[in-house]
């Protein structure tokens, strides 16, 4: 793709006109464009050379990376703080179910069979009469870990070669997008039912590695498209004018200004791939039992919601707080690394 | 000549019957209260073969064959009593070489005659190999059938020597064994006649088949939906008593119940489970819950060193016992399931064979004995119960919970887990190449209502539906000779000698039987199921 | 911009038989078809072998896909199990398909995009918290939840639309279905557009715009919006195609004879036809729709340019 005739080019949506101004003035004017240590440093060294300072301001700015001001502001976020605590609670619950309840998830009597809550059985039975509340509790632990693993798998793997895709173009974008295609025409389907049943041991690692592959090709297409944008942005010319590197310039400029779609999408997904698991585990592919998760738990209680509530709620609110945690969680993370927002 | 015109206006009269019916359903309802014009609006799912009779296999092409033919022999709704229906005779003086004798003047619905070739070209066409007929298996026991269909090889005779016109009304049947009950097994759809077109132009039937049966085919458009209408110059005696049937073909049972319960639909044999704990409010009492003549079992790999010592046969009883069927059928099935005492079916009734309680102390629920005899038979093979099922089926819930009463029996909540298989084509793979390890579910659905059908292909050795791979000489001999005996009380005492040695040896644990289910809307009544779980359609009335 | 789309074109064509391909030999390793058709029963060897030989199943794979595509060019995509043809299916099929997709799509789109928009202008507010609640409620509880729920209250007890799609197709009867369809994607888009039009409206040409004194409906629209849509348009894009082949909880609860019923009926039933002949078409579909969204990028920035 000739990106080079691209830089030549008028922005007719930047009509704050600093295309026509000379290059370091444009680039302190928009300091908060830029926002990033790269753009500041590059200011920083030329004032240096024209009117030297004492190297304690320089460490200073060194020190404070965009990651580092990113962390500066998160730390003070309410939302972050928050959104950590819950993640904390939800991670101690997968580790150390035995902390919140001492019921046995397995232990089941079909004679409570759907039956509301009881004393020491505060959200009552599911159809096999287990107890729904150690069931909630043993199930965060499989759910959790398919839906964090998953998602950053995906996110990362589509964010990578996305990426790589949006920023060099040309072949590179063509291989990338047509296998993304192919990969997107496989029904799940199909490929949980060929993927899951040809490697026999269905460990919680296989779902995940099979939510990955499935899951990459489309954080892939938006981390391509993000690039896209980022890459014809003025602060990018800039700095590839200042003769920045490939690498620097994906890493320090068009990375966080592209990443906050595919933290929406990663964040959705998260939720969408702990439901999904569930729908493997339906078809008899994903987990096994007695692996205990929410997603096995939603699914079955599908069938009885107008007969028991409660086996779809409990469940079922336990994902949504995890979901929520998440949205918050990159919601946060995302207003701290968009310097625009300050 | 005559023929053609005589069919172009039984269609024309059928067309405007429907016209009728679907025009003015409303309005036309007369004072009596039932409309013999009004058309049934039923449930459907797609067939999995081609409309062929040798060719199906399952309920759904199963229903309509049974609505456009009519055997040799048909069974009661009710009492499943086997009486002749297009045949007139069927003797044997040896119980091997039988001459069949048709009631002259039947027609299929184009107008053609039924004769015997109608019946003998159908079965040969059925057994010949090349013509893929998945139920080619029911003509074995005809001589000849070795020859159209080799085990290997090009087949070496086009038709089976053991069937011969007489005249055209009469054919005779040479078995290769003696089988005193085979004329009952006759109303089987394998054994449907056809007409001469079923030749001819093979395509053009398949699209629209024709038979000789209550009904006809008026329209069919594929996976959507088939209009039939009364058959007039049908011959029988369980002639319409409503104006036509359109079967309507769903995606999912989930979806015909909420066509039903808003009114769009008439009649739903396809209830699901989860609507079973309301149908009775929802439906206000139209519905019907009858044993039907399928018995759900778990079987187990007999071909595994571990599973075939005298120690595992305990085991095998201990596992029986820790299963509590009562509880199980009443909650997860809401009692559409009964706990299974023998390996048959309510249906065949006392004198067809049927024997509650044959099972004995087995088929009991009793969680401490089971305990001990597990514990006494050195424990589960392989420390661990796996239930193998196919998770495209409903069978889940079942398996959980059967799982669940032997873990609470042996007071380990790992003694027993569901095992699934994704596709029931895998399932059978695994069933049918011996890759089984552990306890798999297993179902029999009879094809015809005899204690035969439940036992000889199920249990004995070699047999096509033995998938436990159970082998006891005497049960085998046993069977050869109640299909021997002339009686037909003898041959029946003689099976269930049989089926009781299965309460020993324990190939297979009967779990329950299964009914079959039927909700209608207020615009049908007088629904009944056969054992078959099919809906009587040509009995229902519109109002 | 003609030789862009000319080489995606033909970019296609290895897409395309990589993709038959790779189809072809999964539904292959899910194993042995045959034994299912004889049900409960152990088949027949001899009449199962013939059914092997019709389907060519005895051939090593790679002389079945030879035959298959051979079969491809002549329009030939074969028959399922039952004898109809597939070509037959694909007639029914993606007519009903399109028609739920068209509704679903359209119902995603614009209150997607609808409901993202007053959620980023105005973050922390009544709307905003609105679509972060509807997102939870749609992402925990699984669409046959939502669709039978909606089915029963709206269709059955109420009796407002249709409880089942039925046939023929009406926009009234499709509405519903359309809506369960849309909900999972309707949360990402409207998240998606919340967070880039939140981004963008800080944005230097927003502040110019709105002091040069543009009406705020202009700035809106044609500044504000049109900037933040191109990661929503790449969701959009890859999803079109999902909407169409993963219908299949939606088609089943609302009987729609689509692409997703019959992809499922292909798969368990393990018949590579079906599966092959369903998924050729959606991928084709996929490959449409992205690059229409690439074409799409040059048209809300013409910075991206494409020779």
């Amino acid at each position: 793709m000739p990106d080079q005739d691209k830089y030549n080019e008028a922005d007719p949506l930047s009509e704050a006109g600093t295309g026509e101004e000379e290059m370091p003035s444009a680039v302190e004017s928009r300091t908060f464009d830029l926002g990033t240590m790269e753009g500041q440093s590059l200011i920083k060294a030329e004032r240096l050379a024209d009117h030297p300072e004492t190297p304690a301001i320089e460490d200073r700015v060194v020190a404070r990376s965009l990651w580092q001001d990113a962390w500066r502001d998160l730390r003070r976020n309410p939302i972050f703080i928050i959104s950590g605590l819950l993640i904390i609670f939800l991670v101690v619950m997968a580790i150390w179910p035995g902390l919140f309840t001492s019921t046995d998830p397995l232990k089941c009597d079909l004679s409570k069979s759907q039956q509301g809550a009881e004393s020491g059985h505060p959200f009552g039975f599911d159809t096999q009469g287990c107890d729904v509340y150690s069931r909630t509790v043993h199930g965060a632990r499989a759910s959790i870990t398919v839906g964090v693993c998953a998602t950053a798998g995906a996110a990362l793997t589509g964010t990578v070669l996305g990426g790589l895709a949006g920023f060099f173009g040309g072949w590179l974008d063509s291989v990338v997008s047509r296998i993304a295609d192919i990969f997107f025409g496989i029904p799940i389907l199909l490929g949980g039912l060929v993927f899951l049943s040809v490697i026999p041991s269905q460990s919680i690692w296989i779902v995940v590695a099979f939510i990955v592959v499935l899951g990459w090709p489309q954080l892939a297409r938006i981390g391509r498209g993000a690039v896209i944008t980022a890459k014809q942005q003025d602060y990018v010319t800039a700095a590839r004018a200042l003769g920045a590197g490939n690498a620097r310039l994906m890493l320090r400029h068009i990375l966080p200004n592209a990443v906050a779609p595919i933290i929406v999408v990663a964040t959705i997904a998260l939720g969408t791939y702990i439901a999904l698991e569930a729908t493997l585990s339906f078809l008899g592919v994903g987990l096994k039992p007695p692996t205990v998760s929410w997603g096995i738990d939603i699914s079955s209680a599908a069938d009885t919601f107008r007969n028991a509530p409660h086996m779809l709620l409990y469940p079922a609110g336990a994902l949504s707080l995890t979901v929520l945690a998440f949205i918050m969680l990159g919601d946060a993370v995302r207003d701290a690394l968009d310097p625009k927002l300050r | 000549m005559p023929v053609a015109t005589r069919v172009r206006w039984a269609v024309i009269a059928a067309t405007s019957v429907a016209l009728v019916a679907t025009g003015c359903s409303s309005s036309s309802s007369s004072s009596s209260g039932t409309n013999a014009n009004g058309v049934v609006q039923a449930w459907w799912g797609d067939p999995q073969n081609p409309l062929e009779p040798v060719n199906t296999n399952e309920v759904n092409g199963g229903a309509v064959l049974n609505m456009i033919f009519t055997g040799l022999v048909s069974y009661d709704p009710k009492t499943s009593k086997a009486s002749n229906a297009n045949a007139d005779s069927i003797t044997s003086t040896d119980q091997q070489n039988w001459t069949v004798k048709l009631k002259p003047g039947w027609k299929f619905s184009d107008g053609t005659t039924v004769t015997a070739s109608s019946y003998v070209d159908a079965w040969n066409y059925g057994a010949l190999v090349t013509n893929k007929q998945v139920n080619a298996s029911f003509f074995q026991y005809v001589q000849g059938y070795n020859d159209v269909a080799p085990p290997t090889g090009a087949p070496t005779a086009q038709t089976m020597s053991g069937l011969k016109v007489v005249d055209d009304n009469t054919f005779t049947v040479a078995l290769s064994q003696k089988f005193s009950t085979w004329p009952q097994t006759l109303g089987y759809s394998a054994y449907y006649p056809v007409p001469k077109s079923f030749f001819t132009d093979h395509a053009a039937y398949l699209n629209k088949p024709v038979g000789n049966g209550p009904y006809l085919i008026q329209s069919w458009t594929r996976s959507q939906k088939m209009q039939l209408r009364p058959n007039t110059a049908y011959s029988g005696t369980n002639k319409p008593k409503n104006g036509g049937i359109d079967l309507k073909v769903y995606t999912d049972t989930n979806a015909a119940y909420a066509d039903l319960q808003s009114g769009n639909l008439d009649l739903d044999n396809g209830i699901p489970n989860s609507a079973l704990k309301t149908i009775q409010t929802d439906l206000n009492g139209r519905y019907i819950n009858e044993p039907a003549g399928i018995i759900q079992t778990i079987s187990f790999p007999l071909y595994q060193v571990d599973w075939n010592t005298d120690n595992a046969k305990l085991v095998r009883q201990g596992i029986s016992m820790a299963i509590d069927r009562a509880t199980i059928t009443k909650v997860v099935f809401t009692s559409t399931r009964t706990p299974a005492t023998d390996w048959t079916s309510p249906v065949l009734g006392d004198a067809g064979g049927y024997k509650a309680g044959l099972c004995g102390s087995v088929c009991n629920f009793d969680a401490a004995k089971a305990k001990q005899l597990i514990q006494q038979g050195g424990g589960i093979p392989g420390g661990q119960l796996t239930i193998s099922y196919n998770a495209d089926g409903p069978h889940k819930e079942w398996v959980d919970a059967v799982c669940n009463s032997i873990n609470n029996a042996m007071g380990d909540t790992k003694s027993c887990v569901g095992r699934p298989v994704g596709t029931f084509a895998d399932f059978r793979n695994q069933v049918t190449t011996k890759q089984m390890t552990g306890a798999f579910r297993t179902g029999w659905q009879m094809d015809y209502p005899l204690i035969q059908d439940f036992l000889q292909p199920v249990y004995t050795t070699g047999a096509s539906s033995n998938d436990s791979h159970y082998s006891n000489a005497q049960f085998d001999a046993l069977v050869s000779k109640a299909n021997a005996d002339a009686d037909v009380t003898q041959s029946v005492t003689d099976f269930q000698t049989a089926e009781k040695m299965l309460a020993t040896d324990l190939p297979a644990i009967p779990l329950w039987y299964q009914n079959g289910t039927a909700g209608w809307s207020s615009k049908v009544s007088n629904v009944m199921l056969d054992p078959f779980s099919v809906p009587v359609y040509s009995e229902i009335t519109v109002k | 911009m003609g030789r862009y789309v000319l080489r995606r074109l033909l970019q296609m064509i290895p897409v395309f038989i990589g993709t038959t391909f790779l189809i072809f030999v999964m539904v292959h390793a899910l194993g042995d078809p045959v034994n299912a058709l004889f049900g409960d029963k152990a088949p027949d060897p001899a009449v199962a072998a013939q059914i092997r030989a019709q389907y060519n199943l005895n051939d090593p794979l790679w002389l079945q896909y030879v035959k298959y595509m051979g079969n491809l060019f002549r329009w030939d995509f074969g028959t399922t199990f039952s004898g109809q043809t597939v070509t037959s299916l694909l007639a029914t099929a993606y007519p009903a398909t399109l028609k739920l997709t068209a509704v679903a799509f359209t119902i995603e789109v614009v209150f997607g995009i609808g409901f993202g928009l007053i959620s980023g202008l105005r973050r922390g507010g009544v709307a905003d918290n609105s679509v972060l609640i509807l997102t939870l409620v749609v992402i925990s509880i699984p669409t046959f939840v939502t669709g039978y729920v909606l089915q029963y209250l709206i269709g059955v007890k109420w009796g407002i639309v249709p409880a089942t799609a039925g046939d023929p197709l009406t926009l009234q009867s499709l509405l519903l279905p359309g809506i369960v369809l849309a909900s999972v994607s309707l949360a990402y888009v409207a998240r998606l557009t919340r967070t880039t039009v939140a981004e963008n409206s800080k944005a230097d040409y927003v502040r110019t715009a709105t002091a040069k004194g543009l009406p705020r409906r202009r700035v809106v629209i044609n500044h504000l919006l049109r900037n933040s849509l191109i990661p929503v348009v790449t969701f959009l894009g890859t999803d079109l195609g999902a909407l169409m082949g993963g219908a299949l909880v939606t088609e089943r609860i609302f009987n729609i004879h689509g692409v997703g019923f019959y992809l499922y009926q292909g798969i368990v039933r393990q018949n590579s036809n079906t599966v092959v002949g369903f998924v050729t078409i959606l991928v084709i579909v996929f490959l449409a729709a992205n690059l229409l969204v690439d074409l799409l990028y040059a048209v809300l920035d013409p910075r991206i340019r494409y020779a």
